[in-house]
C-alpha cells in the first residue's frame, strides 16, 4: 500500500487527510499516482488537476516522474507559506 | 536546535541560550509575527498548519546548508504550529557566529529557505471568514537570489 497524505488547501477540499492506495502499475510515479487519485471522481479531478499542486515522496520534495514503490508515504500539497 | 512547537517562546531566553560562547562576536536574531493586514484585507488570528516528520527534515537541511556556507557556532530555529492571535510570534531564527556578516547573512538565508522550503500553510481568519495564504512570488526571488550567489 501506498500511504498518501493531503495537507492544508488539498485536504479541505478533498475533505480528508490521508488515504491508502494499493500500488500497481498505474502507481509507478508520483504522476501517475496523481492521476489514480483523479480518477476518483470530479472533485479530486479538479484538485488533482492544479498547477500549484506539489508532491513529497517519502518526505522529500520530488518531481512528477519520481518513482514511488509499494510502502511509500505520498503527500500532495499547495505552495509553502510558513515563517 | 529546531524546535517546531503550539507554544510561545521567550525571546530572552532563546537569546541567553545561544548567547554563552565568547568566541562569538555577533549575535543575530529574527523574529516573525502575526501581521494585521494581508493582501488588503484585515486578519484577527491565523492558524498554521504543517507536515510533521517532513518539516523537521527540511530545517534540518536548512540548517546544514547555512553551515556549510558560513562558519557558525549555534543556529536556533523555532516555529510555531496551531492558532495565534494578531501580534503573537510565529517564528524565531538565532545566529551567532565570530564576525557579524556570517551571522547577518545565515540568518536571512534561513528565514528565506524556511519561508520557501518548509512545508507549512497559513490559514488566515478575518471579518470575511478564514482563507489559505497564497505563496508569493517574491518570497520565492528572495531564496533564488541565494542560489546565484
Amino acid at each position: 500500500m501506498i500511504n498518501v497524505l493531503f495537507f492544508a488547501q488539498v485536504r479541505e477540499l478533498l475533505g480528508t487527510a490521508s488515504v491508502k492506495v494499493e500500488a500497481g502499475e498505474h502507481t509507478q510515479t508520483a504522476e501517475g499516482l496523481r492521476a489514480t487519485l483523479a480518477a476518483t471522481d470530479d472533485k479530486w479531478a479538479k484538485v488533482m488537476a492544479s498547477d500549484k499542486l506539489l508532491v513529497a515522496v517519502n518526505q522529500t520534495i520530488s518531481q512528477w516522474d519520481t518513482a514511488v514503490e509499494d510502502g511509500d508515504e505520498v503527500a500532495f500539497f499547495p505552495p509553502v507559506t510558513g515563517g | 536546535m529546531i524546535r517546531v512547537q503550539t507554544a510561545d517562546f521567550s525571546v530572552p531566553d532563546e537569546y541567553q541560550l545561544i548567547s554563552q560562547d565568547n568566541s562569538d562576536g555577533a549575535v543575530v536574531t529574527f523574529v516573525g509575527k502575526v501581521r494585521d493586514f494581508n493582501d488588503g484585507s484585515a486578519v484577527t488570528d491565523l492558524t498554521l498548519e504543517h507536515y510533521p516528520g517532513m518539516t523537521e527534515a527540511v530545517l534540518n537541511q536548512i540548517e546544514a546548508q547555512a553551515r556549510e556556507r558560513w562558519p557558525l557556532n549555534h543556529v536556533t530555529i523555532i516555529h510555531r504550529v496551531g492558532k495565534m492571535a494578531l501580534g503573537e510570534q510565529i517564528v524565531f531564527i538565532g545566529v551567532t557566529s565570530a564576525h557579524r556578516k556570517a551571522a547577518f547573512a545565515a540568518c536571512e538565508f534561513l528565514i528565506d529557505f524556511l519561508k520557501t522550503k518548509a512545508p507549512f500553510w497559513k490559514l488566515e481568519a478575518g471579518e470575511e471568514g478564514a482563507s489559505w495564504v497564497e505563496a508569493r512570488d517574491s518570497d520565492e526571488q528572495a531564496a533564488d537570489v541565494w542560489n546565484k550567489k
